[in-house]
């Protein structure tokens, strides 16, 4: 008997269609498997049985009826727990938000469910998105398939570590400095984040917004197009969304795979790699480049040297742009309340009880950067770096098509080993900030495991803003390569978890 | 206590100082739906019933710029005369308050749309004033608070309740320049000033400006100063501290709050006392202002622009395109007005009071004369909306009814007597007055020989009348017009009546 959970989302959709598995088979065997492996790695905050196995079958008898579907309808996923779910609880993976009941659905949430997809759940993350780990959640962290005493990265490790638990084929992140890419990168999953503005924003609770972005996530670079599709496109609802069409993400993808990477310039940033950057990930790092030239692409190397800056401008635009989302939870209309006497209490007692550590760390340095005074010499210089970064970006993509780095300067730490020393879990995302800054789009995907330790190193690919295509048809050209030279995905490398019942 | 517990009176107080003073005005946009989101934009629902995602503040919710309320906005910008900026921003005013669903306001900031105007304020006397307009902004109003128990206030309330249906309600907030040497006018140019923005936004189409109702707010910032020495400039003294009184929600009380905080400031400033520089409130029952919330420390609102926005970039050519529909100065227009109409002081100023301005201007428009026009709505129609408790526009009859009534009196068809009756029918809702005539059959008999029947009856049954005519008692034909009025049930026309019995006794009318 086939084991559907270990099947790509793209191979589930052409058996549906063919008639040989049903999605209720489909979406029973990912939940039967979370059943099993979720106790260890807690991926999901909330399994979402019932209804997934009702959509399941809904579909199942529409498919039966001749009804014509999309693509990925009967296909299950599982999405990341900043997305509000009607009738599906939504805490961002915050304890404030415990027990919320979003009474509307996210644009996404709705494209999800236009396109007849069973959603298994809702994945654990850093309390709003704030960590590179997991062991920011309200709720516990979320451990890596690989190794589970390890970091699933962050914020998206549960949609991450689900798919490299074989949980789900397709989960959807948020990606606001690297939370779809790093999580993707040490868990040797594919993910991506669009083009600023491509995927609609409206109903993924705010971390930064001029830096947050919604994006696909799955075990293979065709599947990640596939999903992007699903996703993308105009939000009347969102004024930030791009009035576009949605980029030809899978054509892009089997363009690359088949036709290979003649003429394409390849630009490797100096800046993101060299000292801090483990051997075995540079290894890895180098020898993609020869799979890229392989195929037929022209490797140049280019500088960006304002992204020395780029970490510190990120850690004052977000946390000043996060301390006015993160108002809003002041216990008046939603989520916990703390009683006091006066409402002014009530609202601090509320927000000290309902916070974690690192979300008030964030919301005391963005208040601070924001304060009359300051706002100019922190808020106006990070805005300065940002424009500075961008124009690394315009300068470096009339050198190349795309650049490349490793996703992460390591592969995943242990969880404990960082919580504790902010800037080293900060250190983490160096290579997948400047993108947010720029509003570019960006891909991780598995470039092998690190000799020294086994574990799995991310390949990073950026493309101009508007030029999400070029990501998946370099991805899935590298992707191809290794694979041939793996004999199978890196995801079916991972060690067998232990199935529990 | 202080020892300022005396009031000074104003002209003293503005005979001591020389008063300083800026206003800003919150007018609330009358579109269709809210300023961020699709929610309707209507007054006076059940609490939170007109409430989405967006203005509820919901995790996840985005804003969405009402297109409607910009063009708005940039139309009062213009009739302002201010420049329309090419690139605006929205800002994020941050602050924790209940009835703030997002905890901040979306508001602008450091680049308002509209900005650097200047408007003319014409007195009572004639006397035309230019104030200054440092910028018109746009943002969202806030939700609203209800204290139950204690007093109504804060202090003491057991528990609060909050109506979010106001909150996202599109405003524009002008704000003046320091307005400086009015001396002992300021209440009045105050006032003159607020009663001219009222009337623009009327006029504009885009709020009814309604202050009774909060739909135009008014905060009033006043400070005194030291009067400049003989030959010192006085622009070159340096302002006192101001207070701002918040909520002044009527023409009235923007005179009276003035007068009152003069009187107040003056006399702390003559006691040796400093005035504290803070908000304070209105109270019309009493005609004076107590303290705000007492503030350390000016609030921090941490501005920033507002990432979830575009920026708000109008064309020039649609800015023009604006420009060219902005109506007239309402003072000009009125002075316009009362040389075509050839109204009396007096008559312009009841009309203006009364709203009736642009009633009049359509019905003569209709092709009524002004002095018709203006007697009708400020004669008949005027004690009918009185009795009906209603405001004149809101009657059941329209310039183009009485435009035709006045024509049918002008044309003899009925007299000033039965136009009444003719009204009534129309307020009745029996259609336009010249069906109203058709149906009741109230046109004036003006058919001689029916006229002529008539009066030789009434000669019959009356025989002496004809004798004391032809003895010069001319005036015993009355009672012959009275009997033929009351056998025509009042249409005939008096006047043809009478020739006719004069003609019967032979003698000259």
């Amino acid at each position: 008997m086939t084991d559907w959970t270990r099947a790509s989302a793209l191979e589930m959709s052409a058996a549906l269609r063919a008639g040989t598995v049903t999605s209720v088979e489909l979406v029973q065997a990912h939940l039967d498997r979370i059943a099993g492996v979720d106790g260890a790695v807690h991926a999901f905050l909330h399994v979402n049985t019932e209804d997934a196995l009702a959509v399941a079958a809904s579909v199942d008898a529409d498919r039966a009826a001749g009804v014509d579907l999309p693509l990925l309808a009967g296909v299950p996923i599982a999405i990341k727990d900043i997305l509000v779910t009607k009738g599906m609880p939504t805490t961002a993976g915050s304890k404030i938000l415990e027990g919320w009941m979003p009474p509307y659905d996210a644009t996404v949430t709705s494209k999800i469910r236009q396109a007849r997809m069973p959603i298994l759940g809702k994945t654990n993350m850093d309390e709003f998105a704030m960590g590179s780990s997991t062991e920011h959640s309200a709720y516990g962290p979320t451990h890596n398939p690989w190794d589970l005493d390890r970091i699933p990265g962050g914020s998206g490790g549960g949609s991450a570590a689900s798919l490299a638990a074989w949980e789900a084929p397709l989960a959807i992140g948020s990606d606001t400095g690297g939370s779809i890419r790093q999580p993707a990168a040490v868990t040797g999953t594919v993910g991506v984040k669009p083009t600023y503005g491509g995927v609609s924003r409206y109903g993924a609770i705010a971390l930064a917004s001029s830096l947050d972005q919604l994006g696909p996530c799955a075990r293979t670079v065709a599947d990640t197009a596939a999903l992007h599709e699903v996703m993308g496109g105009h939000d009347v609802m969102d004024a930030t969304s791009l009035d576009q069409p949605v980029p030809s993400c899978l054509d892009a993808a089997r363009d690359g795979a088949t036709n290979g990477l003649k003429g394409v310039r390849v630009g490797v940033v100096k800046e993101l790699g060299g000292d801090g950057y483990q051997a075995g990930v540079k290894q890895r790092f180098e020898e993609a480049l020869d799979h890229l030239r392989a195929a037929g692409a022209e490797i140049v190397e280019v500088s960006c040297p304002s992204f020395v800056y780029a970490m510190g401008a990120y850690y004052v635009i977000l946390p000043s742009e996060a301390s006015s989302n993160l108002a809003k939870f002041d216990s008046v209309r939603f989520g916990l309340r703390v009683e006091r006497d006066t409402i002014e209490q009530t609202m601090g007692a509320t927000r000290a009880e309902g916070f974690g550590d690192e979300v008030k760390r964030r919301l005391v340095l963005g208040t601070y950067a924001l304060s009359a005074g300051y706002r100019d010499a922190y808020y106006g210089s990070a805005q300065k770096v940002r424009t500075l970064i961008q124009r690394d970006f315009v300068a470096a993509f009339e050198k190349a098509d795309v650049l490349v780095s490793p996703t992460t300067p390591t592969t995943p730490f242990k969880l404990g080993e960082r919580v504790d020393d902010p800037v080293a879990m900060y250190l983490n995302d160096i290579a997948t900030i400047p993108a947010n800054l720029a509003g570019i789009p960006g891909m991780s995907l598995p470039s092998g495991v690190a000799p020294e330790d086994g574990l799995p190193v991310g390949f990073q690919i950026l493309a101009p803003a508007h030029e999400d295509a070029r990501l998946y048809r370099i991805g899935a050209a590298l992707e191809k390569a290794l694979v041939a030279e793996w004999g199978g995905s890196l995801a079916s490398m991972a060690p067998e978890l232990e199935v529990t019942r | 206590m202080s020892a300022a517990t005396h009031l000074v009176g104003y002209d003293d107080a503005m005979a001591a100082f020389d008063p300083v003073f800026g206003i800003e005005v919150h007018v609330e946009l009358n579109t269709k739906t809210k300023m961020f989101c699709g929610c309707e934009n209507t007054f006076g629902n059940e609490p939170n019933t007109q409430v989405c995602p967006v203005c509820l503040g919901l995790p996840g919710s985005m804003p969405v710029t009402n297109e409607k309320a910009v063009e708005s906005a940039i139309r009062l910008g213009l009739a302002l005369g201010c420049s329309i900026r090419e690139s605006s921003r929205f800002a994020r005013k941050n602050y924790f308050y209940p009835d703030l669903a997002k905890d901040y306001q979306i508001s602008q900031y450091d680049e308002p749309t509209c900005y650097e105007g200047e408007l003319e304020v014409v007195l009572d006397d004639g006397t035309v004033v230019m104030i200054g307009i440092e910028r018109a902004h746009m943002e969202e109003d806030a939700g609203k608070n209800t204290h139950v128990g204690g007093t109504g206030g804060i202090q003491g309330a057991s528990h609060s309740l909050v109506d979010y249906n106001r909150g996202g309600v599109p405003l524009v907030e002008i704000v003046t320049k320091p307005i400086e040497g009015m001396g002992e006018r300021t209440a009045e140019v105050a006032r003159a000033y607020v009663a001219t923005i009222r009337d623009i936004v009327r006029a504009l189409g885009i709020s009814d400006g309604r202050m009774e109702q909060g739909r135009l707010r008014a905060d009033v910032n006043l400070s005194l100063r030291a009067k400049a020495a003989p030959g010192e400039d006085q622009s070159a003294v340096p302002f006192g501290k101001r207070s701002e009184t918040k909520n002044v929600n009527s023409l009235r009380a923007v005179e009276r709050s003035i007068h009152y905080e003069a009187g107040r400031q003056a006399a702390l400033l003559l006691a040796g006392e400093p005035v504290v520089q803070e908000t304070r409130h209105w109270h019309e029952d009493t005609s004076s202002t107590t303290p705000g919330r007492s503030k350390e420390e000016a609030e921090d609102y941490r501005y920033f622009p507002e990432p979830d926005l575009l920026p708000v970039e109008p064309s020039r050519e649609w800015v023009e395109q604006l420009r060219a529909s902005i109506p007239e100065h309402p003072a000009k227009m009125r002075a316009r007005l009362r040389e075509e109409w050839g109204f009396s002081d007096l008559e312009m100023r009841d009309a203006v009071a009364a709203d009736a301005l642009t009633l009049i201007a359509d019905t003569v428009a209709a092709g009524a004369a002004p002095q018709a026009a203006r007697k009708w709505w400020m004669g008949e129609l005027a004690r009918t909306a009185n009795e009906q408790d209603v405001e004149l526009p809101e009657l059941a009859v329209t310039p183009a009814d009485i435009a035709q009534l006045q024509g049918l009196v002008d044309e003899g068809k009925i007299n000033d007597k039965l136009a009444r009756q003719v009204l009534e029918g129309v307020l009745a809702g029996e259609g336009s007055p010249a069906d109203v005539v058709a149906s009741r059959g109230l046109e004036v008999v003006s058919d001689d020989s029916a006229l002529e029947a008539a009066v030789d009856e009434a000669l019959a049954a009356q025989p002496d009348v004809l004798d004391k005519i032809r003895e010069g008692k001319v005036q015993a034909a009355g009672a012959i017009v009275g009997a033929v009025m009351k056998a025509t049930r009042g249409q005939a026309d008096a006047g043809r009546v009478r020739a006719i019995i004069l003609a019967r006794a032979g003698v000259e009318g």
